[in-house]
C-alpha cells in the first residue's frame, strides 16, 4: 500500500526529523543542566520566529511521517483498503498535526496572544 | 559422542515409521490427514510424499518433475517452513519422528499439495519481468563483459528456478496480497541490469505502483530460505535505490 510518492514522503520526513531530535534533546539536556525553569524556557521560546519554525517542521513531519507508517499496519495487520484506508492516512495526520499545532502554539506563540 | 536426537531414534529400526501429517483439500476447506510412512536412511520429504501417494493413497495431489532440484515445482511448507522437497532430506527436519507437509503458503491451494501457481507467475509480468530486447537478430551480438559490476548485480539473480519459496516465506505479501513478492522483483531488478534489456524506465515504473518494492519491509525471510542462496532482500533494495533516484531526476 506504498507507492513511490509516499515511500519518498515518509523518508524526506525521517530526514527532517532526525536532526530536529537530536536537536531536541541536546536544547532539553543543555536546559536541565542549566537550572532553566519552565517559565524561563518559555520566556525564551514564546514569539520565537526560530523555535516556531523548528517545532512547526517537526509537527508537520511526525503527522506526515507517522500517518504513512501507520497507513501501513492498518493495511497489513487490519486489512484496511480503499476509501476506508484513504480516510485512516488523512484522519490520522490531521489529528497529529492538530495535536502537535496545538503543542506548537503554547510553546512558541507570544505570550499573552494565546 | 553427540546425544541421540529425536530423528535418530526414529531412523535407528526401532520404530520404523515416521508419522507424517499431510494437507488435504483446497482453499475452500481441508485438514490434516496422517499416514505412517516407512523410515529409510536416505530420504526426502518428496519421497515421503511419493510413498504415500503410491502405496497408501493414490488421490493424493501434488507436484513435482525433475526430482534434482532444477526445475521449481516441489516446494512445499515443511513444518510450517516453505522448503524444496526434493533436495529437503526427512531427518534434516524431522521433530521427534513427526513432520508436516502443507501446500505453499499465499497462494491459493487447488488440491492437497498443488498450489496454484497463477497469482505468483502473472506477478511477475506485473512487475516488467519480461525481456524487452534492444536489438534485432540482425544486428551484431553487443558483448558482455562478465565482470562489468552491473553486470555482477544482474548475474547474481538469474538462478532463480521460480519455485515460490521465497513468496511463500514472505510476510509482507501475507499482509499485503497486492504485494508483487521477492522473486518478481528480484527478476525485475536482473533485467533493469541487463545491458540487453530496452525498457528499464517501464521497470522502474512497474515497481513504483501500489504493490510494488517499497512495500517491502527487508525482514530477509525471501533471502533466509532461498533453497539457491540467492538475495531478493537485496535485489529489492537496489530497486528501492533506483526508484528514489528517479524520483529526483524525473521532476528536474
Amino acid at each position: 500500500m506504498l507507492d513511490l510518492r509516499l515511500y519518498m514522503l515518509q523518508r524526506i520526513t525521517a530526514l527532517i526529523m532526525a536532526p530536529l531530535t537530536l536537536g531536541h534533546i541536546a536544547v532539553m539536556i543543555y536546559a536541565v543542566q542549566g537550572g532553566l525553569s519552565a517559565e524561563e524556557i518559555l520566556g525564551r521560546t514564546q514569539g520565537s520566529v526560530f523555535w516556531f519554525s523548528f517545532y512547526g517542521s517537526f509537527v508537520l513531519a511526525v503527522a506526515t511521517h507517522a500517518a504513512i507508517g501507520l497507513r501501513v499496519i492498518a493495511h497489513e495487520m487490519i486489512g484496511l483498503t480503499g476509501r476506508a484506508l484513504t480516510g485512516f492516512t488523512w484522519g490520522t495526520g490531521l489529528l497529529l498535526l492538530a495535536m502537535g499545532t496545538q503543542a506548537l502554539i503554547a510553546v512558541t506563540w507570544p505570550a499573552g496572544m494565546t | 559422542m553427540e546425544p541421540v536426537t529425536s530423528q535418530e531414534s526414529a531412523l535407528d529400526g526401532q520404530s520404523g515409521t515416521l508419522e507424517v501429517s499431510v494437507w488435504r483439500g483446497t482453499s475452500q476447506g481441508g485438514d490434516y490427514q496422517r499416514f505412517e510412512v516407512p523410515a529409510l536412511e536416505n530420504q526426502t520429504i518428496l519421497d515421503v510424499v511419493s510413498w504415500i501417494q503410491h502405496y497408501a493413497d493414490a488421490t493424493l495431489t501434488y507436484r513435482f518433475a525433475c526430482r534434482v532440484g532444477m526445475c521449481g515445482s516441489c516446494a512445499m511448507m515443511v513444518n510450517g517452513q516453505p522448503r524444496w522437497t526434493c533436495r529437503t532430506h526427512v531427518k534434516k527436519v524431522l521433530k521427534a519422528g513427526k513432520v508436516q507437509i502443507g501446500p505453499l503458503r499465499n497462494l491459493p491451494v487447488i488440491k492437497d499439495l498443488v498450489a496454484d501457481m497463477d497469482p505468483f507467475f502473472d506477478k511477475w509480468v506485473t512487475a516488467g519481468g519480461a525481456h524487452a530486447p534492444s536489438a534485432t537478430r540482425d544486428d551484431p551480438i553487443p558483448p558482455v563483459d562478465p565482470q562489468d559490476a552491473i553486470r555482477v548485480e544482474a548475474s547474481a539473480g538469474i538462478e532463480c528456478i521460480n519455485c515460490s519459496i521465497c513468496y511463500a516465506a514472505c510476510d509482507t505479501v501475507a499482509g499485503n496480497p497486492d504485494y508483487l513478492g521477492p522473486a518478481a522483483l528480484q527478476r525485475a531488478w536482473t533485467l533493469l541490469n541487463d545491458a540487453k534489456h530496452d525498457a528499464p524506465h517501464q521497470i522502474l515504473d512497474a515497481v513504483s505502483g501500489v504493490g510494488g518494492c517499497h512495500n517491502c519491509h527487508s525482514m530477509g525471510s525471501c533471502t533466509v530460505f532461498c533453497p539457491n542462496d540467492l538475495d531478493p532482500m537485496s535485489a529489492i533494495a537496489g530497486l528501492k535505490r533506483e526508484t528514489a533516484k528517479s524520483f529526483f531526476r524525473r521532476r528536474k
